[in-house]
């Protein structure tokens, strides 16, 4: 492979990341994702909505949230200095309100009056729901009726922010499922909706525009690691579904050649055991929900379902940049096990009082198997993108021990 | 090769001789299972179709509603491949040389069997055209180039949000026919208004010559006369998968006479488009 002269350059003007990504919509949708695509290039080059986009971060999400010295398991651990970007601090939760505040101020710049969205966990939904309570816009959410059940604690918050919850029946009742419905709603709503993609994925410019919202993050990892520690971090490491939250904090180190950079997918049972949902591990390119990129799929071409503990790393997919940046080598791709992250889970709220979500338990269970070999004055800064509040049910059952809800 | 020497070509000159409109009929590929879809699709032609489109059946079609969604599924659980589609075509081309057949579906199963290997077996096989829901022209080459030089048409899908600044685009690369997508909406849902897509044909006409289809939404022969007044052919697919749906046993197995039902109905569509007045030639 030819060594790039930067990483941060795509997609290009037809938003493919190499092979990758792309518009891979019905013809109903394209002048939808061209307006969309132009609408989003004039606001990217305009300071006022940038101004509007981090007046928000700052005074409705709690931004920029810290960066924070994991003292104990640093020790624990026995290597690595480890910090964790305390995503899990913002408001709803998660980082997905990065991408939802971003997405709504565009939407409202284009006269958009409808908002649509698909969740898995829920977390983008609520952070959707969200966004529509505070400017007044009318929500739909299209959630799997699987999902729906795992998820209760989320349907509610959506349904008390005012949004409609969808359930959806059709294929096996999932993420990808529900992303299939949504792309029906705004199929048939072309005129005055606008589609709020929760991840790193779709087609252009969805995963470019994602990408640099969440890119938040990272922008204020290099700001306070300099604060804290006087020079740039040695490692990255965030878990990843579609794989928003590590763009988020990976794209603007991209060019850092020194900063070894690590996403950790979810390996649910085991990857040998074809019950999983690490695309990039266990999958192969495909096209799917718009973009190429790596699926799950069988033989035929036909897609399948995933695998993991955690609802919000359950998508047979990955966003196309991550499966450029795969092939490319210059972010290294793990996988973990559900048992692994339940560990993990229950070891930083013991030895940390955090209770990471299932999603990062899979970053940290990754930290806790090489932190140790890597020197004492290795920097390394882990993505906590959301908090557990949502999981502490599902675990307790996973646990054995009986919580009533 | 001149519109003449394709089926699809032969088959619109051959309409527009008899100055009727055409009806294409669209149901999946092993649907419910290959046995009862070989039958489907033997009888076709005999109870008035006149072009083919058959669907390639995949987990995740977004752009359909949940009838051609859920006929995908069964085709898919009763084993189903993109293979046994093309074998299935080859079969019945054994038994019809004139009638075409368009594959209908979304490009993955394609990508992953390769678009070298695939447009060369649809070639082998028999197939006239392909309708690719998911490869919008920006993403069409990889596929488009190998299938025009098989001799298969690229039939494009127009919607009521292509204005004119998209048509050209769409139309550039198209062959066989145009295939307008009456409503913004996905299949078998709502129906169009008829004057709203006479006026969208005419658009049409201004940037291509090929025949236009015109589908989403036709379920009854009056519907489909309606549609082949204005139109050069009438699609009708989910109230055909429709049929099939509703004569399932509890085990998902077709009931007796299921085919019947469904030759009947297209029968009748046929029929409704024989007395259609074509006032648009």
């Amino acid at each position: 492979m030819t060594k790039l002269n930067t990483y941060r350059a795509g997609p290009d003007e037809a938003g493919h990341f190499g092979i990758y990504g792309g518009r891979f919509v019905a013809e109903t949708l394209m002048p939808l994702i061209l307006e969309v695509e132009k609408a989003y290039a004039v606001a990217k080059d305009d300071p006022a909505f940038w101004d509007e986009f981090h007046s928000q971060m700052k005074h409705y999400v709690g931004r920029p949230s810290p960066l924070y010295f994991a003292r104990r398991l640093t020790e624990l651990f026995g290597g690595a200095k480890v910090y964790f970007k305390r995503d899990e601090l913002n408001h709803t939760g998660a980082h997905k309100i990065n991408n939802t505040i971003g997405q709504i101020l565009l939407a409202r710049r284009m006269g958009k009056t409808r908002v649509i969205a698909e969740t898995g966990a829920g977390q983008h939904g609520v952070a959707t729901a969200t966004v529509c309570a505070l400017f007044d816009i009318p929500c739909v959410v299209y959630m799997g009726e699987t999902d729906i059940e795992r998820q209760s604690p989320n349907v509610f918050r959506m349904k008390l922010l005012g949004a409609d919850i969808v359930p959806v029946t059709a294929g096996t009742g999932t993420l990808k499922d529900a992303m299939n419905e949504a792309l029906r709603d705004w199929v048939a709503n072309v005129e005055n909706t606008f589609y709020i993609i929760g991840t790193v994925a779709g087609p252009h410019p969805y995963p470019a525009m994602v990408r640099d919202f969440q890119a938040v993050i990272g922008n204020e990892v290099r700001e306070q690691i300099q604060e804290a520690e006087g020079r740039k971090p040695d490692s990255l490491v965030a878990c990843i579904g579609g794989g928003s939250n590590a763009m988020g904090l990976f794209h603007p180190f991209l060019d850092d050649e020194d900063v070894r950079i690590i996403g950790v997918e979810a390996a649910g049972h085991g990857i040998e055991t074809g019950e999983h949902c690490a695309s990039l591990t266990g999958g192969k390119p495909g096209v799917l929900h718009g973009n190429r990129t790596y699926l799950l799929q069988t033989d035929d071409g036909q897609i399948l379902d995933g695998h993991s503990i955690s609802a919000g790393l359950d998508y047979p997919g990955i966003g196309p940049e991550h499966s450029w940046l795969f092939d490319n080598g210059r972010v290294e791709y793990v996988s973990v096990t559900d048992k692994e992250a339940l560990d993990a889970f229950q070891l930083c709220t013991k030895m940390e009082g955090i209770i990471p979500a299932l999603e990062p338990a899979h970053a940290l269970a990754h930290v806790a198997k090489i932190a140790g070999d890597l020197p004492k004055d290795h920097l390394m800064v882990m993505n906590m993108c959301g908090r557990g509040d949502k999981d502490v049910f599902a675990v307790a059952r996973l646990l054995g021990i009986e919580v009533s809800q | 090769m001149t519109d003449l020497e394709t089926r699809i070509g032969k088959r619109f000159a051959a309409l527009k001789a008899e100055r009727r409109a055409g009806l294409v009929t669209f149901v999946t590929a092993g649907d419910p299972d290959l046995e009862t879809s070989k039958e489907i699709l033997f009888g076709l032609p005999g109870a008035g179709a006149d072009l083919i489109e058959l669907g390639m059946p995949f987990s995740d079609p977004m752009a359909d509603g949940p009838a051609i969604q859920a006929s995908s599924l069964r085709a898919l659980k009763n084993g189903m491949t993109l293979k046994k589609t093309l074998d299935l075509v080859a079969e019945f081309r054994k038994t019809d040389n004139d009638t075409p057949v368009v594959l209908m579906g979304y490009y993955n199963p394609i990508y992953i069997l390769g678009v070298d290997a695939f447009a060369a077996e649809a070639q082998a096989a028999g197939v006239d055209g392909l309708i690719i829901v998911d490869l919008p022209p920006e993403e069409v080459d990889e596929l488009w180039q190998p299938a025009r030089a098989a001799g298969i048409d690229f039939i494009f899908l127009t919607a009521p949000t292509s204005d004119d600044a998209r048509l050209p685009v769409i139309v550039k690369r198209a062959s066989g026919f145009i295939y307008y997508v009456s409503i913004t909406g996905i299949t078998g849902t709502r129906s169009a208004d008829i004057a709203d897509v006479g006026v969208a044909l005419k658009r049409i006409c201004k940037h291509t010559e090929l025949p236009i289809a015109v589908g989403f939404g036709i379920k009854t022969p009056e519907q489909a006369a309606e549609i082949a007044s204005v139109a050069d052919a009438a699609v009708v697919g989910s109230a055909l998968v429709d049929i099939i749906a509703a004569n399932l046993d509890p085990d998902g197995r077709p009931k007796e006479g299921v085919v019947e039902k469904l030759l009947g109905l297209v029968a009748d569509l046929s029929a409704g488009i024989g007395g259609a007045d074509k006032k648009v030639a």
